[in-house]
């Protein structure tokens, strides 16, 4: 007999005396907590990412450009890497060298690199989360994780949920997915939360208002 | 399970070391309050916290119901992704899996995020035995492996530590493994951040195979979640070209959408935060992003003997979250080395002595390692009833009876007359000796009085086992005297 049969006999065997099933799960718990506006969602979201040491921006489509040019300056990036699908007009202003994301490009390679720009895929408001899920414009989940300095463009509020349940029903399971809530941080160390670790210890988000 | 660590001693000898250590209690002392404090708050956050606990539970006893069922679910799903799924019927069948996996690629180290069903087979030690070096990459994790130490927290397996003697581990440690801890390294959270930092980065960037092990996994689509906060779990699960997860055949939800309950639960009841820095899904592979080979290794190690028992079956709701170690009073004073096995705390007293059995003394005196005052099962996200089962448990080493063994049904003599009885025993008393456990205990037991058992454990079950006790009282006699003597006598 081999393992997978010896398990599963097993889990039969144990289970062979348990009542039948039990009623149908109700999922008496709330979609979201508590009554917003729109407006009033994307200011939790704001709110919440700020609390968890993003840097949050706001600004509308035409001055998106402009904002991110000025943020890498006053990093001091000397290169920016930029997903494959990344809107042209994002990085129009710049003149920062880039560096686009190669299947072959080694971690090494992107660990050179200064800052990464990507858009995302959902934001949830009550918990402060991005979620990005690998389409053209947020590139391979390596890319928001080896350099220091991430910007993530989000569209609000088309872009925003309220909660966690919300956010799963938009997600596509079939891609890989990176949930990121603050900058890289540990409670390692006595059990307080603390500056980053290993992703990026920057994280600016850009609100940018959809016109 | 392997996980023993050999030559411990029972509980109430492991446990009378730590309170004798004042650094430590302090320690434990320090973190357990902090994090108690600020979990109460993120879970008043959400208004729904008895549905979304509720619905945890459910969800969790409705998937061990059918685990047969969901098990070859998530295989189906998992190979369709492109996923390789083995079975491991115990520690040892796991352990050479992973080492043949690794050694098929041609490495001989690979990096580890942090992850309870490796310790608990000891992945790392049969690894160094074929020649491969796993190099923990979870700060506390790293911080345990640099000092040579055992983890003594689920969720923070250094709590055990200050930033003092972290600092010093750094710097006498790290330049052996690679990049030595700069010059001058303070003890300031951020500069030790900085220096694991330092010294991981080069081992994540030649990495060629990663190792994990995984919070949940969604049979419906085959989908792998990792709940973590530094970054090194996304570095080991996307840089690598090979992907081993070793996963526990409990960890299994059966759609995407159970785990918006997990997801909101997990976090507020572990670090107390609205939700943890990072979360990675992974659906097999993904072509160009991350690892092109991918292994599932579902573990059973006991799993299976612990699903056969009807009281004690509810422990495979555990997530892992560790609140239950964060109230535990006595866990506060013994830290988590006592316990004796990679599963410390209220949850480590009934999972180990289930996994392995209770024929060592350690894992006979678990279940006495406890004053049964409820404050685990208030604060468990997924309402496991730790003092029942704790209770449960100790009538079975007593009495003896039917137990599962690797699958096979055998029957437990009573304890009677053998070591593990007075293990068991001496664990009962230094319970009851301490002041400090039992006077916390009491007041959270006259709060939680429908949780308390009928039967008095340890000693007393001889003569409680014929009648019932009397109920608790509504004010614990020591608060009673302190009350009314007005406390002169200073009650310590
Ligand atoms: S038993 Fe409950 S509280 Fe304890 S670690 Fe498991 S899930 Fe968390």
């Amino acid at each position: 007999m081999n393992s997978r049969e010896r398990i599963l006999g097993r889990v039969r065997r144990a289970l062979a005396d348990a009542p039948g099933d039990e009623a149908p799960l109700s999922r008496d718990y709330l979609r979201e907590h508590g009554q917003r506006t729109v407006a009033q969602t994307v200011d939790l979201l704001a709110e919440n990412l700020a609390d968890y040491r993003a840097l949050v921006h706001r600004t509308d489509s035409d001055g998106l450009a402009g904002l991110i040019v000025g943020l890498l300056e006053k990093r001091g990036s000397a290169s920016v890497l930029v997903p494959p699908g990344l809107d042209e007009g994002w990085l129009a202003a710049t003149g920062v060298p880039r560096v686009t994301d190669r299947a072959e490009s080694t971690p090494a390679e992107l660990d050179r690199v200064d800052s990464v720009v990507t858009a995302c895929a959902v934001a949830i408001a009550e918990t402060g989360t991005l979620v990005l899920d690998g389409s053209p414009d947020q590139g391979r989940r390596r890319i928001t994780l080896v350099p220091d300095h991430h910007i993530c463009v989000v569209r609000v509020p088309g872009q925003v949920v309220s909660s966690v349940p919300q956010g799963l029903e938009r997600l596509d399971p079939a891609r890989p997915l990176t949930w990121i809530s603050g900058p890289s941080a540990t409670s390692d160390i006595e059990l307080d939360r603390v500056e980053g670790v290993h992703g990026p210890r920057t994280l600016e988000v850009i609100l940018v208002g959809e016109d | 399970m392997s996980g023993t660590y050999l030559g411990m001693p029972a509980f109430p000898e492991a446990a009378r070391e730590a309170v004798g250590n004042a650094t430590l209690r302090g320690n434990l002392r320090h973190a357990t309050h902090t994090i108690r404090a600020k979990r109460a708050k993120a879970v008043t956050e959400v208004s729904d916290w008895a549905e979304l606990r509720e619905a945890g539970k459910r969800i969790k006893d409705h998937t061990l119901r059918h685990l047969d069922r969901y098990l070859v679910q998530l295989e189906e799903s998992v190979t369709a992704a492109g996923g390789v799924v083995h079975w491991a019927a115990d520690a040892d069948e796991a352990n050479d899996i992973v080492t043949q996996l690794v050694k098929m690629t041609g490495e001989s180290e690979v990096v580890k995020v942090k992850s309870m069903a490796t310790q608990e087979i000891g992945l790392n030690e049969a690894l160094e035995a074929e020649g491969i070096h796993a190099y923990e990459t979870d700060l506390a994790e790293l911080i345990v492996q640099l000092g040579k130490d055992r983890p003594s927290h689920i969720l923070v397996p250094a709590i055990h530590r200050n930033r003092g003697e972290i600092r010093d581990i750094f710097a006498r440690e790290m330049s052996e493994w690679g990049r030595p801890a700069p010059e001058g390294l303070t003890d300031t959270p951020a500069e030790l951040a900085e220096a694991a930092r330092l010294h991981l980065r080069e081992k994540f960037l030649r990495a060629k195979v990663g190792i994990s092990g995984a919070n949940f996994m969604v049979a419906e689509t085959g989908t792998l979640v990792v709940v973590e906060s530094e970054g090194n779990g996304r570095m080991c699960l996307t840089l690598p070209e090979t992907l081993i997860s070793v996963v526990g055949i409990e960890k299994i939800v059966p759609a995407w959408q159970d785990l918006e309950v997990f997801l909101q639960t997990l976090p507020r009841s572990s670090t107390a935060e609205r939700m943890n820095p990072y979360t990675s899904t992974w659906t097999g592979t993904t072509d160009e992003d991350g690892p092109q080979n991918f292994h599932l290794v579902l573990l059973d190690n006991g799993r299976t003997d612990t699903l056969a028992d009807e009281v004690g079956r509810q422990a495979l709701r555990c997530i892992r979250c560790s609140a239950c170690l964060n109230v535990c009073p006595v866990y506060e004073r013994a830290g988590g080395h006592a316990y004796g096995s990679v599963y410390p705390g209220p949850i480590g007293a009934i999972l180990s002595p289930q996994l392995r059995g209770t024929g060592s003394e350690i894992d006979a005196s678990l279940p006495y390692a406890s004053s049964l005052c409820g404050a685990c099962y208030e604060v468990c996200p997924v309402a496991i009833d730790i003092p029942e089962v704790l209770v449960h448990l100790r009538e079975r080493i007593v009495q003896g009876g039917e137990v599962t063994s690797r699958g096979n049904k055998v029957v437990l003599r009573p304890a009677k007359g053998h070591a593990a009885e007075r293990a068991a025993m001496r664990a009962a008393r230094w319970a009851f000796l301490h002041p400090g456990v039992l006077r916390t205990g009491q007041r959270a037991a006259s709060r939680t009085r429908r949780f308390h058992p009928r039967t008095l454990p340890g000693p007393g079950r001889a003569w409680s086992g014929t009648r019932e006790l009397p109920p608790v009282p509504a004010e614990p006699f020591r608060d009673w005297w302190q009350r009314t003597r007005g406390g002169k006598d200073g009650d310590r």
